[in-house]
């Protein structure tokens, strides 16, 4: 059995955003998906772009499930609707033209937790900009599913796609806001830390962000994006390196980390760059235009503790080297959830 | 749980400013020593991680060889400790440990092992967490598999002293580090010159512990912490005492180790264990090494409670994978992970072959994590606009 090849059964890690999920989207999700008629799975991007006349369609899809449904800073509901409109965005398609929604609901689920939910998928789909045009909802007997989940779908035009996989030596990467703070509010409610007081999710719709950057960049300026949510900022930047090939420097001290974040993550011995984001997104920009970026971006609500925390290299295809200010090192490519340290 | 703010407050000891500094400085006074490579050895697992994470090894002098001793107590867990804590499970007795216990293997199976055949075992964070569980179910027998060093060792012998409830007992595995060093010392053909002493066992054992070793063994120990300027600056000390050829314990993290440490926590921990010999997983047998509990606690005292039947896994063969791991001589510091076929390939840190997989100071684990020692500091690029 080698590292790519799959186990038996699926286990929790083949959904963690890391190595062994790739491993199963190639294995079995695309084994028999023609490539080359369009930009789609087979890229593994975040969506799937289809020609129609002068623009492109995108599509995307996710399911999602948290443990809590709620948690500081959001709710499943908000979760689902921004999770598919970053998708759109990070393809360069920032004005999503409607969603669909399914959720299926364990018997028993509290109608007041739904209707809550509910008015937090509309608000964030007023922050969006859309709405969502239809929805299915099924019910399930208890403990077959694990109170709610939530399947949002997402379709827009855009005249221009964006990849994740353009990066050139040279580029600079730019994040667009702290990282770190959805996953480690959802690990300290679910775990109940006591220290969820401080920490927040930082889920948000950032589609008009991604607009905001690529408006400021020249045609082509812009040359890959992608929203580092499960495995966080590290498995972002890895899919990325490795599929540009090129290396990527990045330095420790220039990552924005909110100071709730950094303590926390000291005390649970999870490193920031492996936590899950939910409203920020990371841009390769030519080194020229990264300046004009980080200015629209600043600009912006959601984007003003944007900054430039790494360069693209020749060297070392494919990885990741922190310059930590002492040292530098490798980052790897996260394996699963990141768990609190127990000692 | 502890407040984040703590937590925060260690970062100022991050100043890259005089971390690049003292890197000069030890690239100085390792040059003077005059002679190469200089091999030091550290024997703690956190120290280890804290010179991972900062990719210390980067800046590091090229002729200082800095060893990872056996400083993981996951790691050194030996296989019968395991087989005791796996056929205790096995017999239905109920366990509590720490979750990295779970994956390491004894002779043939791991606790995670039994524990998919149906055996019941808790993963706590502490011992405090066996007590409360013990206290939910007064009328059920709970074993704590108790390992790490006299740091958690101290913390296993309060909650003894403090009246448990009747129904726990502890299967003692904990080690003691202080003997290791004279067993690494006296190994024929080390190469070690110096040791960083763990400063988190310093606090309680105190510095003067070391007294006698470098007394009989001519060789300085520095007592250091874990932040990279703590770990620099010990490491300047202790390549100066060997420049020096000066046997001494100089103590580098006075902000919270004394001479004497922490003397209630030592008559804690004395008046509940006592050190005998044993091995150490892929060290050697260490005369006192390994704590026990007293006779005057045999209550407490799962080995003596209970009838451990391990000659039961006598029947079962390990995985044929085992046979290749080669935790041992990374531990002893002769082989490093990339000689190990298995690296990175079947042992990977969620199906762990060996136990250096396993623990987050294990330095195959680190090693998987933080990319081993590539030669990072040579990258030819001068990537960052530097702005505010
Ligand atoms: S991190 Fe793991 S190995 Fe280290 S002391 Fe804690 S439980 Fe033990
Ligand atoms: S990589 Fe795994 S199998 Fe190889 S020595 Fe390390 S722990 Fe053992």
């Amino acid at each position: 059995m080698s590292h790519t090849s799959l186990e038996e059964r699926i286990a929790l890690k083949h959904g963690a955003g890391g190595r062994a999920m790739r491993a199963l989207i190639e294995q079995v999700l695309l084994d028999g998906i023609a490539p080359g008629s369009w930009i789609g799975a087979d890229a593994m991007d975040d969506g799937a772009a289809i020609r129609v006349g002068e623009q492109w369609l995108v599509v995307t899809t996710d399911s999602h499930v948290v443990q809590p449904a709620f948690f500081p800073g959001g709710d499943i509901g908000r979760l689902a609707v921004c999770g598919t409109v970053n998708d759109l965005a990070m393809m360069g398609a920032t004005e999503p033209l409607g969603l669909t929604c399914a959720m299926v609901l364990e018997e028993g689920f509290s109608r007041e937790s739904l209707l809550a939910i509910h008015a937090s998928m509309r608000q964030a789909c007023a922050e969006a900009g859309t709405t969502i045009v239809t929805g299915d909802t099924k019910v399930m007997g208890r403990g077959e599913v694990d109170g709610i989940v939530v399947n949002t779908t997402g379709v827009a035009l855009t005249p221009a796609i964006v990849r994740d996989a353009g990066l050139q030596p040279g580029d600079r990467i730019i994040v667009t806001g702290t990282i770190g703070d959805h996953g480690l509010a959802v690990t300290a409610a679910r775990h109940k830390l006591g220290i969820e007081g401080t920490l927040q999710s930082d889920v948000a719709p950032i589609n008009g962000l991604a607009r905001a950057a690529i408006a400021a960049a020249a045609a082509g300026g812009i040359t890959a994006m992608k929203d580092p949510t499960r495995g966080g900022l590290a498995s972002a930047l890895h899919e990325m390196a490795a599929k540009s090939r090129v290396g990527i420097v990045l330095e420790d001290r220039a990552i924005p980390i909110s100071d709730a974040v950094r303590g926390a993550a000291e005390l649970l011995g999870i490193d920031p760059l492996h936590v899950a984001n939910e409203g920020k997104a990371v841009i390769g920009v030519r080194a020229g235009e990264a300046d004009a970026v980080l200015r629209a971006l600043r600009g912006h609500a959601l984007g003003r503790d944007a900054a430039i925390v790494g360069t693209c290299v020749a060297e070392r295809p494919g990885l990741l080297v922190l310059d930590t200010g002492f040292g530098r090192r490798l980052v790897a490519e996260p394996e699963g959830e990141p768990l609190p340290r127990i000692c | 749980m502890a407040d984040a703010h703590a937590a925060l407050t260690r970062l100022q000891f991050r100043d890259p400013e005089r971390a690049a500094a003292l890197v000069r400085a030890l690239h100085r006074v390792t040059a003077e020593v005059r002679r190469e490579p200089v091999a030091i050895m550290h024997v703690c697992g956190s120290h280890e991680q804290a010179i991972a994470r900062f990719g210390l090894r980067a800046v590091f002098p090229r002729s200082l060889d800095v060893i990872m001793g056996p400083g993981c107590p996951v790691c050194i867990t030996d296989l019968p400790e395991v087989d005791e804590a796996v056929a205790l499970a096995r017999q239905g007795i109920r366990l509590a440990t720490y979750a990295d216990m779970l994956k390491v293997r004894g002779s043939a199976l791991s606790l995670a092992d039994v524990q998919a055949e149906g055996a019941r075992i808790d993963v706590v964070y502490s011992i405090t967490q066996a007590v409360a569980l013990a206290r939910k179910t007064p009328s059920e027998p709970l074993v704590f598999f108790a390992t790490g060093f006299e740091t958690t060792a101290v913390a296993t012998a309060a909650v003894i002293l403090g009246d448990p409830p009747p129904n726990l007992s502890v299967l003692s595995a904990h080690k003691y580090i202080p003997p290791v060093m004279a067993i690494v010392s006296e190994m024929p053909d080390t190469r070690v010159e110096g040791f960083l002493a763990a400063g988190h066992a310093a606090t309680i054992t105190g510095w003067g512990i070391y007294e006698a070793f470098v007394a009989r063994h001519r060789k300085p120990v520095v007592v250091a912490g874990f932040e990279p300027l703590d770990i620099l600056a010990g490491l300047v000390r202790l390549v100066e005492l060997v420049r020096d050829a000066a046997p001494e314990v100089a103590n580098m993290y006075p902000r919270c180790v004394t001479k004497e440490g922490n003397l209630q926590a030592q008559q804690q921990l004395w008046r509940v264990f006592r050190p005998i010999g044993g091995r150490w997983r892929g060290i050697a047998h260490v005369p006192n090494g390994n704590l026990r509990l007293r006779d005057e606690w045999a209550g407490v005292d799962a080995r003596r409670r209970f009838e451990i039947d391990v000659a039961s896994l006598w029947d079962t063969a390990p995985p044929a994978l085992v046979q290749q791991c080669i935790c041992g001589d990374i531990m002893a510091g002769i082989a490093s992970p990339r000689d190990c076929a298995l690296f990175g390939r079947e042992c990977l840190p969620d199906s762990a072959v060996g136990a250096c997989m396993v623990s987050s100071e294990g330095t195959c684990r680190i090693w998987h994590q933080y990319g081993g020692h590539p030669d990072l500091a040579a990258l030819p690029v001068d990537p960052y606009a530097r702005r505010a």
